[in-house]
This record gives C-alpha cells, structure tokens and sequence, in this order.
C-alpha cells in the first residue's frame, strides 16, 4: 500500500501535536489545558500510524487519549480547579520554569546531536516496514512463538507485577478511607 | 479523473487498501448520509415503540406523525445559539468519536473505508472518545447548576461507560481469540468475518456456550450503555430528580438535536460491531450449509422481496386511509412512498435477475455487494430493534444496581469465558 500524502500529514500531524502542547502550558482554564493535551495524543497517534505501527496507535488512544484523559476530567470537574482561577491573576508558571526550560534545552542539544553525528545509527536508505503483521510482530517479541519465550517476556511480567501492586494498592488505600468514614457516621 | 473513477471498479480490496482516495470519499459520503437516514429512522421508530409502550395514542398513529424528527430538528436549528461556537467543542469530539468508528466496520468485503490491521481496537477506541465529548459537552454547556448537579450526573456517566467498557472489550478479546484456530489470529474487522467463513461458523455458536455468552455479556453491555448515554428509562440520571439529566441540560436547541444524532450514531456502530464480531458480518445465513447453486439463486432476490413487502405495506396503508378529503395530502405522500419502494424493488429486482451470469460483470458485483450490504443492515436492523424495545420497555433500575451488575457479575463471568475459550482452543486445534 502506498503512504498517502506523507510529508503533508507528517508537518500536519507533527504542527498539531507542537501546537498542543504550547497550548497545554499556556492556555489560563485548566480544562481547556487539558483538550489540548487530547489533541497533541491523538496527533502523536497519528505519527504512530504514520510509522506503520498501528497498534500503538490504538493503544495510545485507548489508554492515554481516553482513560488518562478521561480522569484528568473527572479531577478537573469535581476539584473545579477553574473556577479558582478564573478571577485572579495567577501567574500561570511556577518557579520551576528555569530547570523546564533547560532539561527541555538538554534534550535538545540530545536530539540535535544524535541527528548530526549518528548517521551510523540511522540506516542508509528507507527500510519497508511490515503494516500489516505489526501486531502480529509485537506479539511474537512480549508473547514468544511457538514454544519460545519471547525478547520481551520478562520484562513484560516484570512491569504486569508493578502495576498489580499499584492496583492494590490503591484498592487499599481507598479502603481505608471508606473505613474511617464510616467510624465517624 | 475517469481512470481513477474506472479503475476501482471490480477491486476485491477495500479503497484505502487499494489507495483509491477518490472512492474513499465517496464510501465516506454514503456511509454519512446513510447513517443521518438511518438515525433519523431509528429516531422516528423510537418515538412510536414509545408510543405504543406508553399508550400514547396521538404519537402512535400511522399516518399524522411521521415527520417529528426532522421538524423537531429544524425547529431546533431554527433557533438562534446563545452560547458561541466555541461552547461546541465537546460536542465535535462525539461527533468525531461516533463517526470515526464506521471508517472500519465492513459493509462487505470490499465495502468498507478501509480495513485496518487493528481494527477493533480502533473501533472501540474511537467510541471510548465520546466519553470525552460528553464530559465536554457537560463542561462547555457552563450549566448553572454546575455546582451540586450535573456535573455529578456525567461524571457517574463516565464511571458508567468506563466500567462497561471493560466488560466490553473482554468479551469481544474472547471473539478474538476464536479467529485464530487457524493459525493466525487478526484484529481486522474484515478479518474477523472472514476467520467466520472459513471456520464455517458464526461466533456466537463457537465452542457452543461460550461463543453465546460473551455474545450476551458484550450485547447486554451495549444496553447499558446505550440506555445509559441515552435517556432510557434505566438512565440512573433520570430517575433521581436531583441529577437532571446529567449532561443534557446544559445544551441549548441545536446542540440538543446534534448530541441526539451521536446517541443514535453510537448505537448503530454498537450494533454493528455485535453483526460483525459474533454474526458473521456481510454473510448470508448458512453460507455453506446452504451452498448448492439453487440457494446462490434464491438468496439475492431477497432485497427485491423485502422491499416488495415494504411498498405492499404502505400501499395497504393508502387504501386504509379515510376517504375524507382531510387526509387528501397524506394518501398522496403515502402513495409517493409507496410508488419509490416499488420502483427500488423493480431495480433490484432487475440487478438479481441480470447479474445471474458472470459475464455482465458490473451487474453481477453489484448484485453480490447489494446482498452483503442487505444482510448487514439486516441484522443491524433486527439488534436496533432490540435495542429500541428494550429501552421502551424496560424497567429503571437505580444506579448502584446497575454497576453491580457490570463489576460483579459481568466482569468476572467475560474474564472467565476469555480463559475457557483459550483453554478449550489449544485443545481443539
């Protein structure tokens, strides 16, 4: 299948998701921040597709384009963080900006010298990626095939048992909290 | 231009594959108004299942009320918006998220906008984005009882959908994990139907249990969702006064009748989602249980038959209506609709008659295409129906009931049909 249109949707895809995220530390109203971090997401899902790795894409809209997303909402209408703001004059930047601005200077200077000294690192001419078995691709290395564990089996465990902490974690800590309400009712 | 237009014709591949934009387009285009159509229908049937359920026999009659959706909607964009277009962004994320999903659910074969390695996931992604949009709309509606009322009402909404979902997607994982007894498995939606073809079984009758009851738990889901989202009777939002409604206060006119069209958009693309996961999509019933030529012969008159049917129907209508000159406009509109079904019918009529032999080839994939696309919105129809009856029908249920139901009966009966149906698989193949 051909790309279609590339470079124009790369500088499209690649202007929102920059736009986006300007508007995320510059607009005033909390939720109005946060729209815009939806779309700098589901821009940068889009440059997933466009690096024919589809299914990275649907996870990036399923689990931070909506789940995140819809709970930084949930926190945003019942803190009603808005309504605190809306009246006085802010300033809409703490004091960290001074280390922001230079881990994001770093990070440059990173990108710029890797993209001006590594050409070893790049390869030499336009690699065709597989579109159409990238899921099936990404399975075989967390999963394994046929018998063989995979590249990524491990590690996969590794972060599945992190995050089942977390889980209980929270399940706990909410329990407590539903404890003491009730003691002093 | 011409060749572009042409050399599409007879494709075996969906436009987006054969990266035809042209022919996207127009797929997009026919699948919009047909949706509007659709919604507009469903609207319209709603209101007399309603009707009928509530004894409302004003609404109920055949003849007086059968344009309510469309004057509601122009009476409602006759309205002058107060709020700004800005005020409308929550409402284009539903519009967007509904909309989004019919880009890969097939029609048939070929029809579809294009097919996707990750189809179902982007499906129920885009869905899941109109929880964004009915926060949004929440929000953006600036409601003046924002403080106690509704905004508590949609975020329990949220909640809703969020823990339905989960459900939903173990369900249709299980539906999944049953394409790939033949050795490769596939997400595609296109994929999905196929895997059914050539395990010559729909999913709902796979591992016969199983197959059922994740169909059950992601279409009892589905209801719930649905008659969440919407205002249905077993909307907790709707039987506790103090929440109003939730998130459909705020809007003014033109709003309202949009956010009515995303509830309606979402419900067919659940619908279709159900035909294409667990009923075999675009295929005929008994595809090769009955493959001997002569059902090849029988089965495309069936659109012609149906809409045979339908115009008989209206034109029993016609004669049913009174005589008093009162009712003049009304039997010549019903005899206008009945002369265009007849007349569909006829074409189609023709198109199964001249697409018999496989030497007229644009008749004979037309023929071929219309059969996909009638027995989709087939089925389609019948789960609309459902869904409808049931949201006229049911009881309320208060909210807390109702998320017992997702988390404690629903959840743990999908993870554990998703673990029968992988044990059971690796032992049958």
């Amino acid at each position: 299948m051909n790309p279609v249109a590339t470079p124009f949707f790369f500088y499209m895809l690649a202007g929102l998701a920059v736009v986006g995220g300007l508007l995320v530390i510059t607009l005033r109203k909390a939720l109005h921040s946060a729209l815009a971090l939806i779309v700098t997401l589901l821009a940068v899902a889009g440059l997933y597709l466009m690096l024919y790795a589809p299914f990275v894409a649907g996870v990036q809209i399923i689990a931070y384009a909506v789940g995140i997303m819809v709970l930084f909402l949930f926190v945003i209408v019942l803190m009603s963080i808005e309504r605190q703001y809306k009246d006085d004059n802010t300033p809409r930047f703490n004091r960290m900006w001074p280390m922001s601005v230079a881990v994001g200077c770093a990070l440059l200077a990173l990108l710029v010298s890797a993209f001006a000294k590594g050409k070893a690192l790049f390869p030499d001419r336009r690699i065709a990626l597989p579109e159409w078995s990238n899921t099936q691709e990404v399975a075989k290395l967390v999963y394994g095939e046929a018998g063989k564990i995979g590249e990524y089996t491990f590690t996969l465990e590794v972060a599945s048992l992190l995050l089942l902490v977390a889980i209980v974690g929270a399940v706990v800590m909410t329990k407590r909290a539903e404890n003491s309400t009730n003691t002093e009712r | 231009m011409l060749d572009i237009v042409m050399s599409y014709f007879g494709s075996t591949v969906t436009p987006g594959e054969a990266g035809n934009q042209l022919w996207a387009l127009v797929y997009v285009i026919a699948i919009v108004v047909g949706i509007l159509i659709a919604a507009t229908a469903a609207n319209l049937i709603e209101r007399k299942v309603w009707a009928h359920s509530r004894a409302r026999f004003a609404t109920a009659l055949p003849v007086q009320s059968r344009l309510p959706p469309i004057t509601d909607v122009a009476e409602a964009n006759s309205e002058r918006p107060v709020r700004g277009i800005a005020s409308g962004i929550g409402l284009m994320f539903g519009l967007l998220a509904a909309f989004t999903a019919y880009t890969v659910i097939p029609f048939g074969p070929s029809l579809a906008v294009t097919d996707m390695n990750i189809g179902i996931v982007f499906v129920l992604g885009a869905m899941l984005l109109a929880v964004l949009g009915i926060v949004g709309i929440e929000w953006t509606s600036n409601s003046h009882q924002w403080q106690h009322d509704s905004p508590i009402g949609v975020l329990r909404l949220g909640a809703h959908i969020a823990s339905y979902e989960i459900a939903m997607g173990v369900s249709a994982i299980s539906a999944i994990l049953m394409t790939s007894m033949q050795g490769k498995g596939t997400l595609s939606m296109i994929g999905i139907v196929q895997a059914q073809q050539e395990e010559h079984i729909w999913f709902i009758f796979k591992f016969f249990p199983l197959g059922l009851v994740a169909f059950a738990i992601f279409y009892i889901s589905a209801l719930q969702l649905s008659s969440t989202i919407s205002g249905a009777p077993l909307n907790g939002n709707d039987i506790q006064p103090e929440m109003t409604a939730g998130y459909r206060v705020g809007g003014e006119n033109p709003r309202w009748s949009l956010l009515m069209l995303v509830e309606y958009t979402i419900l067919i693309a659940m619908s279709s989602i159900v035909v294409t996961l667990w009923l075999g999509g675009w295929m005929r019933p008994f595809p090769s249980l009955l493959a001997a030529p002569i059902w090849d012969l029988i089965f495309p008159f069936f659109p012609a038959i149906t809409f045979l049917i339908l115009a008989t129907i209206v034109a029993v209508g016609v004669a049913r209506v009174s005589g008093d000159s009162f009712f003049g406009t009304q039997r010549a509109r019903l005899a206008v609709l009945a002369v265009a079904l007849g007349v569909v019918a006829f074409l189609l009529l023709l198109i199964a008659i001249a697409g018999r032999s496989a030497e007229r080839h644009i008749f004979s994939s037309l023929r071929e295409n219309i059969g996909y696309v009638y027995w989709f919105v087939l089925k389609v129809a019948v789960f609309m129906a459902m869904f409808i009856s049931y949201r006229a029908n049911r009881q309320s249920s208060p909210v807390d009931r109702s998320m017992q139901l997702g988390w404690k009966v629903l959840l743990p009966i999908s993870v554990s049909v998703l673990v029968v149906t992988a044990v059971v698989g690796v032992f049958a193949s």
